[in-house]
This record gives C-alpha cells, sequence and structure tokens, in this order.
C-alpha cells in the first residue's frame, strides 16, 4: 500500500465538517457502513486511510471492519483518481466487440496499467463491469461523457479532448 | 390536452448517445415554433432498440426517429410537428414502407415480442406517478389490500407458475409461501435485488428506469402477502439513472399514501428503502447481498438456514429480483390462468433478454417462453452483421454457458438451457460470430470471476485461480493435452465444492466451451493455432506483398522496428521482432497486413 500512496492526505477542514455531519446522521441506521462510506468517498474522491479512521472512530466500530469494507467493494478506491476519471468497460457485449483492445491501447498511450493514475495526476484508468450501454458496445466513460461504437485507433483522438 | 405528444428515450443506452441533448433541444424548437402548448416533450424509459439511440417517437401517429441527430431536430419540429408531414429519411428505416408507415408492433424487431414486464417501458413518463396509475398502476395493489387475503395472493401467485427471473428459476409463489409459513408472526422484509451484475444484461436496469413504480408496486403486494412491512432495494451504484428514478417514484408513493402508513385505509403499512451496492458481483447471491445490507463485506453464508427462515438482519425475508416483481401487479390484475397461457410446460410467461454482441438489433426483448433461439437472433435480432457466420450465443454470463448453432431451433425455457450445459441466468444473450475465439471468451469469464470471488472459500478462491491459469496456458501455446484433463476435472471439483452459486457455477463457461467447442482447444494446444485470430500469443503478422504499395507508414510506426523494407517495394515483418501490437494493420491504408 505504502509504495502506490505516493499523493499525501490533503483533507480540508470543510470536508471534514462535512463527513462529521454524514456520520452524524447515519449511524444509528442499522447497516449504515456502506452509505456512510459512499458518502466519504463522495467527499473526498476516494478513501485514505485517515479518512477510514475518522469514520471507524466516529461511528465506534473497529478500523479492520471499516477497511475489510472498503476494500471488498470495487467502487471504493483507496487511491486518488485522476482528474479525467476513464473507465473502459470489459463487460461481455463490449469484450466480444473488443474493448480488450481498446483497454490495451489506452495503458501504450497513458504508459500506465489498469487501476493507476497518470504521474501528472490528470488520467486514471479502471475497467469496469458492464455500465449497461451494451447498445453501444465498446463503451469507455470519461468522468461523466460516454463514448460508444469505439475502436482502438480512436483512442488517440479521444485522449485528445482532454489536452 | 396536447394535440401531440413527443416521447424521447432517457434510458442509459439513449442517454449515453445524447438523448439529453436531444430533449432539450426539441423543447427549444417546440417552443420557438410556438407549439409548447399543443406538443409535449416527455422523457421515457427504454424501448428497446437500443443500438438504434437517441430514440424519438412522436405520438398519436407513433412515428420512430432512430439515430437522431442534434441537426434532425429543426426538420422534424418544423415539417412533422407543425405542418404534420413526416420526415422520412430520419424515420427507423423497418418501418418504411411505400405508403405512409408501418406500425412499430409490425416491425421485425417488435412483431415476436410480448411485453409484460416492460410494458410500461418506453411508454410512460418514469418521473410521473400519474403517468403509472394511468395504465392501471396501483390497482393490483388496491386489489389486494380490498379483497384479496395473503393466502389467495400466494395462491395466485403459485398457480401462475411464475419462476424467478434473476436466474435460479425458483417458484416465486413458493417462496412467498415458506416466508409466510416457517415462522408466524414476528417482523419480516421484503427485498429486491435490483444488483445487476451480469456483465452484459441491462433488463433490470431498464424496468427500474422506465417503470420504477412498478416493483414498488409488487414490493408491496409480497409485503401483504408474507407479513412483512419494510422493504430494502439494492441497487448497482452504476446505475445513477435507476436511482434518481427510484427515489423520486418512492417519494412519490409516499406522498400518495401508496407507500407509508395504513395503505387505501386497510390497516396495511409498508415503506421502502435503498441501498446502493458498491460493485461486488457476488452480492447477486442472495445471502452475500443481505450480508452487504447488514454493512458488512458481501461475504455468502451457507444454507440453510435459507433466507425465508433467517435472512436479513435475521429475520424471514423474500428476495426476488426486479424482473420477477414486475410480472406480479400483471398476474394480479390478469389472473393466474392469463399467465400461465404463455410460455411452456415448466416455464410460463415471458422472459427478457439484452441482446448484445454480434448482433444488428442490439437491445432489450421480451418474449414469451419457448421462443427459439434462432428467431430470436435471426428474425428479432436482425441477425449477424457484415455477413459473418453465428458461431454461439451466450447466457446466463458468468454462470452460464454458450449455445452452438446446432442448437439453435431449442425452444428456450430454464430447463432446456440447462439440458445444453447453459442457464436462463438473468437474461443476457450474448452472441459470438466467426472472429470470437472461445477459449478467449472461457478466459474472458474466468477473469472475471477471479475478480469476483469473494475469498471465502478455497475451492472458488483458489480453484477459480488455476482455471485461468490453465486457460491462460492453452491460449499462449504451451498447454498439452493432458491439460486439457485437468482442466476439466478442476471444473468439477470447483462445482461439488463451493460455498455458494459464484462457484458452483463458475466452471460453466469452460465446461460448455469443453462440450462444443473442443476442437478450438485442442487446435490451440496440438497446432499451436487459434482457429478465430484473436489469441495473440498465437498469430503472427504478416504483409500480403500484392497489396502492400511501399509506402513505410507501417515501418514509421512499428514501435519495435519490426518492419523493414525500401520505398514502392512490399515490406516484411520480422516476426522475431514483432510485439504483435496491431499497429500496424491500424496504419495501413491498403489493407495488406493481417493476423495469421
Amino acid at each position: 500500500m505504502a509504495a502506490k500512496s505516493t499523493v499525501p492526505f490533503q483533507g480540508t477542514k470543510e470536508q471534514e465538517a462535512q463527513l462529521r455531519s454524514v456520520i452524524a446522521e447515519l449511524k444509528d441506521e442499522r447497516g449504515s457502513l456502506m452509505p456512510i462510506l459512499q458518502k466519504a468517498q463522495d467527499i473526498y474522491g476516494y478513501l485514505p486511510i485517515e479518512v477510514q479512521t475518522m469514520i471507524a472512530d466516529e461511528c465506534g466500530i473497529p478500523l479492520e471492519k471499516v477497511y475489510g469494507v472498503a476494500t471488498f467493494y470495487s467502487q471504493f478506491s483507496l487511491y486518488p483518481k485522476g482528474k479525467y476519471k476513464i473507465s473502459v468497460c470489459l463487460g461481455t457485449a463490449c469484450y466480444v466487440k473488443g474493448s480488450g483492445d481498446i483497454y490495451e491501447k489506452l495503458q501504450q498511450l497513458l504508459g500506465i496499467e489498469g487501476g493507476q493514475c497518470t504521474p501528472d495526476g490528470k488520467f486514471s484508468l479502471d475497467a469496469c463491469r458492464c455500465i449497461g450501454a451494451c447498445g453501444l458496445a465498446p463503451v469507455l466513460t470519461i468522468n461523466d461523457d460516454v463514448y460508444g461504437r469505439l475502436t482502438a485507433a480512436d483512442m488517440a483522438d479521444v485522449l485528445a479532448k482532454y489536452e | 390536452m396536447y394535440r401531440s405528444h413527443v416521447l424521447v428515450c432517457g434510458g442509459t443506452g439513449c442517454t449515453s448517445s445524447g438523448s439529453l441533448q436531444i430533449f432539450d433541444l426539441l423543447k427549444e424548437e417546440i417552443a420557438k415554433n410556438g407549439l409548447a402548448d399543443e406538443v409535449s416533450v416527455v422523457q421515457t424509459g427504454c424501448h428497446g432498440l437500443c443500438a438504434l439511440g437517441p430514440i424519438v417517437i412522436v405520438y398519436p401517429e407513433a412515428t420512430f426517429y432512430s439515430m437522431v441527430k442534434p441537426e434532425y431536430i429543426p426538420e422534424i419540429v418544423s415539417e412533422h410537428l407543425l405542418k404534420g408531414r413526416v420526415v422520412k429519411k430520419y424515420v427507423y428505416e423497418d418501418t418504411v414502407q411505400e405508403e405512409g408507415l408501418k406500425p412499430l408492433h409490425e416491425t421485425d424487431f417488435y412483431k415476436k415480442q410480448h411485453r409484460i414486464a416492460l410494458r410500461n417501458c418506453g411508454v410512460i413518463n418514469p418521473e410521473n406517478i400519474e403517468e403509472y396509475i394511468g395504465t392501471r398502476g396501483y390497482e393490483a395493489l388496491g386489489k389486494v389490500l380490498t379483497e384479496m387475503t395473503p393466502d389467495d395472493v400466494i395462491k395466485c401467485i403459485l398457480d401462475s407458475g411464475l419462476r424467478g427471473r434473476g436466474g435460479g428459476g425458483f417458484p416465486t409463489g413458493r417462496k412467498w409461501q415458506l416466508a409466510k409459513d416457517l415462522v408466524k408472526g414476528g417482523q419480516k422484509y421484503v427485498a429486491c435485488n435490483a444488483d445487476e451484475g451480469d456483465p452484459g444484461a441491462f433488463m433490470d436496469r431498464s424496468v427500474l428506469e422506465g417503470d420504477p413504480h412498478a416493483l414498488i408496486e409488487a414490493m408491496a403486494i409480497a409485503g401483504y402477502a408474507i407479513g412483512a412491512n419494510q422493504g430494502y432495494i439494492y441497487v448497482r451504484a452504476e446505475y445513477p439513472i435507476a436511482v434518481d428514478r427510484l427515489n423520486i417514484a418512492i417519494g412519490q408513493a409516499r406522498e400518495y399514501g401508496l407507500l407509508g402508513k395504513d395503505i387505501f385505509g386497510t390497516g396495511f403499512d409498508f415503506d421502502l428503502e435503498l441501498r446502493l451496492g458498491a460493485g461486488a458481483f457476488v452480492c447477486g447471491e442472495e445471502t452475500a447481498l443481505m450480508t452487504s445490507i447488514e454493512g458488512n463485506r458481501g461475504e455468502p453464508k451457507p444454507r440453510p438456514p435459507f433466507p425465508a427462515e433467517k435472512g436479513l438482519f435475521d429475520k424471514p425475508t423474500v428476495l426476488n429480483n426486479v424482473e420477477t416483481y414486475a410480472n406480479i401487479p400483471q398476474i394480479i390484475l390478469n389472473g393466474a390462468e392469463w399467465f400461465a397461457s404463455m410460455g411452456t410446460e415448466k416455464s410460463k410467461g415471458t422472459k427478457v433478454f439484452a441482446l448484445g454482441g454480434k448482433i444488428k438489433n442490439t437491445g432489450l426483448v421480451e418474449i414469451p417462453m419457448g421462443t427459439t433461439l434462432r428467431t430470436v437472433v435471426e428474425d428479432i435480432g436482425g441477425g449477424i452483421p457484415n455477413g459473418k457466420k453465428f458461431k454461439a450465443a451466450q447466457t446466463g454470463g458468468p454462470s452460464g454457458g454458450c449455445i452452438p448453432a446446432e442448437h439453435f431451433d431449442v425452444p428456450i425455457d430454464y430447463d432446456n438451457l440447462i439440458a445444453l450445459g447453459s442457464m436462463m441466468g438473468s437474461g443476457g444473450l450474448i452472441v459470438m460470430d466467426e472472429d470470437n475465439c472461445m477459449v478467449d471468451i472461457a478466459k474472458f469469464f474466468l477473469e472475471f470471476t477471479v475478480d469476483e470471488s469473494c475469498g471465502k472459500c478455497t475451492p472458488c478462491r483458489i480453484g477459480t485461480k488455476r482455471l485461468y491459469e490453465m486457460l491462460d496456458k492453452i491460449t499462449k501455446g504451451q498447454a498439452t493435452l493432458e491439460d486439457l484433463d485437468k482442466l476439466e476435472e478442476l471444473c468439477y471439483y470447483i462445482k461439488d465444492n463451493s460455498l455458494c452459486g459464484l462457484g458452483q457455477t463458475a466452471p460453466n463457461p469452460v465446461l460448455s466451451t469443453l462440450r462444443y467447442f473442443k476442437d478450438e482447444y485442442i487446435a490451440h494446444v496440438v497446432e499451436k493455432r487459434c482457429p478465430a485470430g484473436v489469441c495473440k500469443d498465437l498469430l503472427s503478422f504478416v504483409i500480403d506483398p500484392d497489396k502492400c504499395k511501399g509506402c513505410t507508414l507501417c515501418a514509421k510506426k512499428c514501435p519495435a522496428g519490426a518492419i523493414s523494407g525500401t520505398v514502392k517495394e512490399p515490406h516484411v515483418i520480422d516476426t522475431s521482432k514483432c510485439v504483435k501490437c496491431g499497429v500496424c494493420i491500424e496504419n495501413c491504408k491498403f489493407g495488406a497486413i493481417s493476423k495469421k
């Protein structure tokens, strides 16, 4: 874990206050740890150990449990994401139409592997499992933009839009 | 009253291809033409034909405009909506005929469909409860609460023959009966599995986005039948539109007194809460889903005890999937016999399939059980594009298997699919053509299950990883025939020994491809060849000297310096240096380079 977390935690007072009020609101509901983690990730963009510790302390549950849940689900990230989050759909419908090649091409172009972020913090690359836009396969998303009916050859042009 | 309604699809497929912009432009252009009081623009759920999105339908004439681009809008508004002249060139080509337009339900895509679960999708505005009520919405709940006892409700569902649409096919009425009778009284729960994790299946999403009230109504009916006053919907966080619409729908239902205390003044209380998943396939398994709602790592538990006895928060719980629920109000309204009159002997009603992959009409289709695969692929799906040959259809996702061309005419139902070594699953139906390598597909699914195995039990955690490694070895041409035997043996071991459905079904993609496409495995192992031309390690790139013009572009682009040749002379690839990245193929303007 230490090897990858090169970006120091930079949480602000406002974010902390926001998180504390979320916890205060939800902590007494049954099974509220997941909703709290989801809100925390909305606030901070990821779930560094500092945020997990805060949640554990405020809710009065062991950090080990918080960490266990945070690492179980693929939507929770312990590392910061890039300014532009690229997510390539590797669901079956996209895969049979060549999204594997697209994913590989992006790794080549960005010089990073899946799950990583470019050193300048601009792009992060992930694979996802079906966003349900199978009619447009193969599909990728960059933040909230959806790109469909792609080929590996289109990748340079898609990235260029974010330069 | 409006004289015309313009329906714009707001499902995920169409919004991904820009339907929100179309929606805004339509409103703007209609206002500009002074038609805002005469023509209403409505955002609906999915129409099913996602391949042709964004889709705009103009009622009352039901003109179906497909692949609508922003620049079409002024013309559609000024010609069609103002002057009443359909703009034929933008209309879905299958509806165009010499005289006027063919009704939508007579086109090949819709003709053989029968929409029950999807009946309101693409027809009503999902964010307006009154439109749902206008299509007999909440009438079934009213009937249940005022005219039927819980036992009547369960009997009706039992008699209808409805089986779970999430994949397992367990009789829904039986499930409800167990939850009602195993433990008498006390706190019970109703839950909905909306964690549609099968990659390539999106029918549940479509119901959530297009007809969320149907789910709410059905869950209240289930609550009444088993004696529960609280329900949970566990929905994928990857479906933001669905989550929004569900929240809106729950709010409206509460406002109208259709959720909450004393519904219809009958003394029946029922409320719903939404819980978001966070991306874990195993949470589609019922015990794992409940563990996740409880706020834990979504790991499954051994059964028994079954959830009907000890489920969510250790209380008796009924869990059904979205599509199953979507059928319930219709069964109550139209009667068990009506539903049981459709389908095959043991599989009643309809099933929604998400058609995807190498097929012309990708999208959602709802067909009576017992329809043949041929009808689905060739008639409804419009066949395979680019003149390619059908190789197999994959159903059941990572838990299912493939159906080869030789079984094209088998009627689709639960039992037939199992006999073929596949399963219904949640309804993903991915079509593959001759360019797909079946070993590679098996490897793809195993990579998925390795990723998604929760790690609790050893056969699944380690076994799937070993399976993946063996498949990887095969696709790299490093395996022996002995490995194929080991592969099969390990498959059965994992099936027999895993704790939950994920592990028990994880080897299915391997077993089913071994069953129908063993020759492809053997080609990889013995001849070190990938017949479909997919597995990179077994391919070499060659330049056709007759087609090569010697433009030197490939040599310049090759990152490995593997291509040499002089200007205007055919080039050659040094296969010992080639890294098989494919850059040369992408750049060649003459189609001279191929993989062999």
